[in-house]
């Protein structure tokens, strides 16, 4: 017992992930922590997207279960686990049971490198970034598989249009990626990294993130990402393979209860996963803002007490609209729910202002601050953009973003070889 | 930190790949044997793992699982499946194939049991951090670096290939 004590307390004191420090029982924490973060963010999403959406559109959005239609995804949950599981007679069986299972394993296996801080994440693969995009692409066997055994022409049809769309925005991505992983080179080895650490880490040492490097070289690399992560993800604008006003649903027409809502957490957690490359490979990941402009001891101290007042906030809203609610007897129970979530919300807030949590949970918060406006981004395209023609779809993706890639990248060699040379010959001649 | 690399892990990804391939041949179905191309495609970046190249695994995964194969389905899904169920599978060409095995189990045979001496001893064996390094260095180092040219090759071939397949289906371009 007390080894096992031992061996659990052990992790505590090293700056390592727990793939790397070999611990098994940290590994499985951290892998439950990071499937109940990812779930929990999934039901916020579908009810931050309902009603975002709707605000944009002038409407409430659902209002009717729970304050402010705040339990509506648990009612959700519940109707789709309840509801019949059809297969077609005439799809094929086993490759119609396997395709969400596909799906949902590409989304989710991802998270095992993402770098919620430096020792916050599963493990730490040398070949990080490569292993996010390589199981991320593994995603859409599922949906060209699911399309295919619905035996069905809508989700054939969607399939076929996911399975070109996701294959040509991927070489774009992949050509932004890469001249992220060049800047990362720019240092006295001359070695570049493709772990996820590594990447912040050599942001965090060349003391800028990627996206303002080489301005504006970074930033079109960022934005060339910023598109494809979209149609990779399948989603508005380029949500062709489900659109509905065509195509039904597209590939997963035939679906319905638990194996549709498999699809559904899947979407949403691989908007997660390319979102939080963005994050790493750009924004300087777990990273707070403006560590050179406000650096110092009371800086550092403003900025981790951010995670508590974000909370507090949270909280204060929930109070402002348990003032708000109706007075009549019907809406007791809402009230005082409503309340309670406050209450909640609130005691998280003032743990988070202790000063041993503040220091472990103030990277992940930065991490998820930055990952949230991702998503909210995602939400505000769908509310704006209407969707595009296939033909237009296929025209950005090989003929504007792939040269434009391959121009960044060609740039950013040539920058970052030319630039000391450059740097020196300017300091002979001035 | 204990290694992965142990001889369970082995096993089962060579029976992985073993019967994912036998699935690929006897299967009618050809997405079904496209399924199995991928499982036995995985457990080849899981063994590419286990000799410490995860570089080589991972672009196994996204070349290959990734891009390749979804390129396979994307054909497979155009051909009419009712049509080729119906076709024969196996052609009875004995004499041949029995001189194939022959020739391929004498080969296995033969490493198995003179391996250690066909074989250098060890070899060159990377440390897990410095596979994407050692990859790099055989490409494109000034003294190391043999392999450019070969690999200049293949992608010209490639191009090649990806031309001669747009004149084919494009009668005016």
């Amino acid at each position: 017992m007390g080894a096992l004590v031992q061996y659990i307390q052990s992790y505590l004191s090293s700056d390592l992930t727990p793939g790397a420090a070999g611990n098994w029982f940290w590994a499985t924490v951290y892998v439950l922590l990071v499937f109940v973060g990812l779930s929990v963010a999934v039901i916020c999403m579908n009810w931050l997207e309902r009603k975002i959406l709707a605000h944009m559109q002038v409407r409430l959005g659902p209002m009717r279960v729970g304050p402010h239609g705040l339990l509506q995804p648990i009612a959700d949950a519940l109707k789709l686990l309840l509801k019949e599981d059809i297969i077609p007679a005439e799809a094929d069986k086993i490759v119609f049971w396997v395709a969400p299972f596909i799906v949902v394993l590409a989304a989710f296996t991802v998270f095992v490198v993402v770098p919620f801080g430096p020792t916050h994440a599963i493990t730490d693969m040398n070949i990080g970034i490569l292993f996010m995009l390589g199981v991320s692409s593994l995603s859409v066997l599922g949906i060209v598989t699911a399309g295919w055994a619905s035996n069905s022409h809508y989700p054939l049809i969607g399939a076929l249009r996911s399975s070109a769309q996701m294959v040509s925005y991927e070489v774009a991505m992949g050509l932004a990626v890469v001249s992220v992983i060049l800047m990362t080179s720019l240092n006295a080895e001359g070695t570049g990294t493709l772990s996820m650490i590594g990447i912040v880490r050599a942001q965090q040492a060349q003391g800028m993130w990627f996206i303002f490097k080489f301005f504006p070289l970074g930033l079109i690399a960022f934005a060339i990402f910023a598109v494809a992560m979209v149609a990779e993800t399948n989603r508005a604008p380029f949500d062709l393979p489900e659109a509905e006003s065509e195509l039904t649903a597209g590939f997963h027409t035939e679906y319905s209860g638990f194996r549709w809502s498999l699809f559904f957490l899947a979407e949403y957690s691989a908007m997660i996963a390319v979102s939080s490359i963005a994050v790493t490979l750009w924004l300087g990941g777990w990273l707070r803002p403006f560590p050179n402009l406000l650096s110092g001891a009371t800086w550092d101290l403003v900025f981790s007490l951010f995670p508590g007042l974000a909370f507090l906030f949270l909280a204060g809203m929930c109070f402002f609209n348990v003032a708000r609610m109706p007075k009549h007897p019907l809406f007791k129970i809402q009230t005082i729910g409503l309340a309670g979530f406050g209450v909640v919300l609130g005691l998280i807030g003032v743990i988070l202002f202790v000063p041993l949590v503040r220091d472990r949970v103030g990277d992940i918060f930065w991490f998820s601050a930055k990952v949230a406006a991702f998503m909210y981004l995602y939400i505000w395209y769908r509310g704006t953009f209407p969707r595009y023609r296939f033909d237009q779809l296929m025209k950005v993706g090989w003929k504007v973003l792939l040269p434009t890639g391959f121009a960044v990248l060609i740039l950013t060699a040539a920058t970052a070889f030319f630039e000391p040379s450059v740097e020196q010959w300017l300091r002979h001649i001035l | 930190m204990t290694p992965v690399a142990t001889p369970f892990f082995f096993y089962l990804l060579a029976a992985t790949m073993i019967i994912g391939g036998i699935l690929v041949i006897t299967r009618k179905n050809a997405v079904h044997s496209a399924m199995a191309l991928i499982t036995t495609l995985l457990a080849q970046a899981g063994l590419y793992l286990m000799l410490y190249a995860p570089f080589v695994a991972g672009v196994q995964i996204i070349l290959y699982a990734g891009g390749i194969m979804v390129l396979f389905l994307f054909v497979i899904m155009l051909i009419n499946i009712e049509r080729t169920m119906k076709e024969r599978q196996f052609n009875k060409q004995w004499l041949v194939g029995i001189a194939a095995a022959t020739a391929l189990g004498g080969l296995f045979i033969t490493v198995y049991t003179k391996g250690k001496s066909l074989f250098p001893a060890g070899g060159a064996s990377y440390p897990e951090e410095q596979n994407t390094q050692a990859v790099a260095g055989l490409l494109f180092d000034r003294h190391t670096g043999m392999y450019m040219f070969p690999f200049e090759i293949a992608s010209l071939l490639l191009l090649v290939a990806i031309i001669g397949a747009v004149v084919m289906a494009k009668k005016r371009i």
